[in-house]
């Protein structure tokens, strides 16, 4: 009988290490399956990358390397709804010393048809770079995986769920394309579209001629003799080929507005932003969207002048984010968490801890890290909670990962282990 | 500071004390506009007038509204506004008629309830004027408090935006912008262009689906043209189903716009600003055209020298239906004043000034059946004035739209004083939440 007993241990120095046995068991733990109830006793098996077993009862096959679960808390893997994790950060390419010159400005555009700000066709996975130093950093949070979308454009193109772990992109791709990506980006006052009634002037002529371009290349396709054929156009082959559309609206204003405009797209629409959700309540329910809730909420600059007055509704707003997640929940809504802004591990755990702190539960905040980013993006039935046959991502942390000195000692991405890359919050701190 | 009043005023407001029984306002002056002056009451019934008389029989459970000293007038309104939108101008292209203020309308835009506060109770929310051929136009009442659907002015037939003169050529000529951004037009002649360009391509769309049309209905197996939406509204247009806003200053722009739309077989509803109006005000008659402009405010640029105070009298006494407008956040808070001076700059009476910031532009904006006078089966959107509302010394006490009270001078000052402690006490919480970080 091989059995290794893994103790965990605070190295400082333990690198990050990725154990590599086939077979592993957790025995235990307090479990948050997300899919049902948390046990607090229990023990789940994972094989080949798979989850085999969980349960309170479930034996610990010979082969397997134990985790002894005692304190232990075991949550399926984390995962961030919307990111850019993974993707290489643009290099500065400014010579050191001078000033960073303006991007040039691509030729103008006149119109829609001139597809300006659209990278509708670039997919995550041929972006992503599996060394960036991103991976590394969320996994030492406890995440598992990331909804990683190219973002750039008001077609921003199309994200991917990712696991965070592999040597190739590629290996990290769980499901692609999961949904085109859109933000209200404008070109300035010389180009098109130079307002926010151009961006969405601009969205919606580009849906049209998506669903006029699909049904003239079928007909054609059906009978191309005597018939001319159709410019290809890879902006509407990006527009098409995504199941989804992300809308962004933060405030109740935006909130409203993109239920209204994402009601024409005749798609499956998800808004990210969020915060100002308990106000726009009775439109977000009736719309049937999901909501991404940024987790980067709304806050005073720490830069702020000491002199500057913030209008009654800003305040407000900062005043209501944190409770967004709890009135969404209680009103039936789907959502689901994203980091935003947000980078480090602890500053991730604070924010959400806020949300529990505003009266969502545990359970719910666990679920919009994990099972409902994967029922929103239509990958429940692979990823997301902790079920026999789903991808073995798990997070397991050092108590309630509410609790501010609980920490993550492991993530399981594919069945393999990973443990926390020590002081990696010290070593990315630079030295003021 | 005013700014942090009329915010914390936003807060309390509560429409709907007024709302669902009938109401009575007694003992008011009540000037209705189209049917003169008389003292006595309006019976207020499900948002309508029901009834205007001296004497009135109050309904059992109806809510009296003591007005005694005081005048009531139709709601204002604004034929000529940017408020209530997070877009004005898409000045990257010449002809934007894609766009749409509709999709940026923002309902809490501290200005409609600023306006409200003015006694404007519509406003037809235009486009900016950076190019020949804008964007389209929203016309919208003040509800306050309420959702885009709810602001906008039910059935009212949609407008576009025309803009002729400087600020549409002015990205055609200026090297500022840099040299790839120069935009044509550089010329009047050049915005003649765009404009007969651009109906010339709208022509064409239109025959093309008129010809999909035709084979479709023989069931010929026929692929239909792409929808363009630039194109769409100004076929709206040619049909006259959509009615243009025209920006203009000079009298020899103005009669090109006429001659241009004449050979198009479209009509100009109304033309903005007009400032040399006055001139041509014959051919505008002529032609059937409505004129927007401005009481006493001109040479802000070149084009805008030629004005007289009395380009509003003088084009109404030629018989041109003559609105006075805004433009301005700022203004369309005592348009009632700006009506006043047409009585002082031209002779107007009294009924002849209120109509140009009520039923005229109700007429231009073909709302006029709904609003701009105080008639029996027109909406209760009625303002209450301490004194006559061509005083300068008048002020608004009370604001309905459809029956329902919008703004009350007397409720908003005392909420004023809730909502400064409601925000002092969160800035003193975030304050302490994000303390400021210290130099490194």
């Amino acid at each position: 009988m091989r059995h290794v007993v893994f103790v965990l241990v605070t190295a400082l120095v333990a690198p990050v290490c990725a154990e590599t046995p086939g077979v592993l068991a957790v025995r235990n733990a307090r479990i948050f399956t997300a899919s049902g109830p948390a046990m607090e006793r229990g023990t789940v098996v994972v094989r080949d990358g798979l989850i085999e077993a969980v349960g309170a009862n479930v034996p610990v096959p010979a082969d397997a390397w134990v985790i002894e679960g005692a304190g232990l808390t075991v949550y399926p893997g984390f995962t961030n709804a919307l990111s850019a994790w993974g993707i290489p950060r643009q290099a500065d390419t400014a010579p050191p010393g001078r000033r960073p010159v303006a991007a040039p400005l691509g030729p103008v555009a006149r119109g829609p048809e001139d597809r300006p700000l659209n990278t509708s066709w670039v997919t995550a996975q041929e972006l992503v770079q599996p060394g960036d130093p991103s991976i590394e950093r969320a996994r030492s949070g406890g995440f598992t995986s990331a909804v990683v979308f190219p973002g750039a454009g008001i077609f921003a193109g199309q994200g991917a769920w990712m696991n965070l772990a592999g040597e190739k992109a590629g290996h990290m791709v769980v499901a692609s394309p999961l949904g085109q990506h859109l933000t209200l980006r404008t070109s300035g006052f010389t180009s098109f579209p130079g307002s926010l009634m151009g961006v969405f002037a601009y969205i919606r002529q580009v849906y049209l001629d998506a669903d006029y371009y699909k049904a003239s290349r079928e007909i054609y396709a059906k009978e191309p003799r005597g018939m001319k054929r159709v410019d290809y156009d890879r902006a509407l082959e990006g527009v098409l080929a995504a199941p989804r559309v992300l809308l962004p609206a933060v405030t109740k204003v935006e909130l409203e507005r993109m239920v209204r405009f994402g009601a024409e797209l005749k798609r499956p629409v998800v808004l990210y932003g969020g915060h100002d959700a308990a106000r726009a309540m009775e439109a977000v329910k009736a719309s049937g969207f999901p909501v991404l809730v940024n987790l980067q909420w709304p806050e005073r600059p720490r830069q702020a002048d000491p002199a500057q007055e913030d209008s009654l509704r800003t305040l407000e707003l900062r005043e209501a984010a944190p409770a967004a997640p709890a009135a969404l929940a209680k009103a039936g809504v789907k959502f689901a968490f994203y980091t935003g802004g947000l980078e480090k591990p602890q500053e991730i755990r604070a924010a959400a801890k806020k949300a529990v702190d505003a009266g969502l539960s545990r359970e719910e905040a666990v679920r919009a890290l994990t099972l409902s980013v994967a029922e929103i993006y239509g990958v429940a039935d692979r990823a997301g909670s902790i079920e026999p046959g789903k991808i073995a991502n798990l997070t397991i942390v050092d108590g309630d990962w509410f609790q501010e000195r609980a920490k993550v000692r492991a993530v399981i991405v594919d069945g393999v282990k990973y443990e926390p890359a020590a002081e990696a919050e010290k070593k990315e701190e630079p030295a003021k | 500071m005013k700014t942090l009043r009329l915010l914390a005023a936003l807060a309390a407001m509560a429409p709907g004390a007024l709302q669902g029984a009938d109401i009575v306002i007694q003992n008011a002056k009540i000037l209705t506009v189209t049917r003169g002056s008389l003292e006595g009451s309006i019976l207020i019934s499900n948002g309508k007038i029901a009834q205007v008389g001296e004497k009135l029989m109050i309904p059992a459970g109806a809510q009296v509204v003591e007005a005694s000293g005081r005048y009531v007038m139709p709601g204002i309104i604004d034929c000529h506004s940017h408020i209530a939108a997070d877009a004005i101008n898409e000045g990257s292209v010449s002809v934007s008629s894609m766009v749409g203020i509709e999709d940026v309308l923002n309902p809490e835009d501290i200005d409609i309830y600023r306006a409200l506060a003015g006694g404007v109770t519509t406003v037809n929310v235009l486009h900016g004027s950076a190019n020949a051929i804008g964007g389209k136009c929203s016309v919208i009442k003040t509800r306050w408090g309420k959702s885009v659907r709810e602001l906008l002015f039910e059935g009212a037939t949609p407008g576009i935006k025309f803009a002729l003169g400087e600020n549409p050529k002015r990205r055609g000529s200026t090297p500022s912008f840099g040299a790839t951004a120069l935009r044509y037009p550089a010329t009047r002649m050049g915005v003649e262009d765009v404009i007969r360009e651009a109906f010339t391509e709208a022509r064409k769309y239109r025959a093309e689906w008129k010809a999909y049309d035709a084979r479709k209905a023989k069931g010929e197996r026929a692929l239909p043209p792409r929808r363009d939406l630039k194109l769409e509204p100004l076929v709206e247009i040619l049909e006259g189903k959509r009615f243009v806003h025209a920006h203009c200053y000079r009298a020899d722009e103005i009669l090109m716009l006429l001659r241009l739309a004449d050979e198009f077989g479209f009509k100009i509803r109304t033309l903005q600003h007009v400032l040399e109006g006055y001139k041509v005000a014959n051919e505008i008659k002529a032609h059937g055209a409505g004129a927007s402009t401005f009481s006493d405010w001109w040479s802000y640029k070149v084009e805008a020298y030629d004005a007289i105070p009395y380009n509003a009298a003088l084009m109404h006494k030629r018989g041109v239906l003559v609105s006075l407008n805004s433009d301005s956040a700022e203004l369309m808070r005592h348009l009632n004043l700006e009506a006043a001076k047409a009585v002082k700059y031209g002779g107007l009476t009294e009924d002849e000034a209120l109509a140009l910031v009520t039923i005229n532009p109700a007429k231009q904006l073909a709302i006029d059946s709904r609003v701009g006078s105080i008639e029996a089966g027109k909406d209760a959107d009625l303002v209450l004035f301490d004194q006559h509302p061509l005083s300068n010394y008048s002020k608004v006490v009370k604001v309905f739209i459809d029956g329902e009270l919008y703004f009350d001078r007397e409720a908003d000052e005392k909420a004023r004083i809730k909502d400064e402690l409601r925000k002092r006490s969160l800035e003193e919480k975030q304050k302490k939440q994000t303390p400021a970080r210290r130099p490194a």
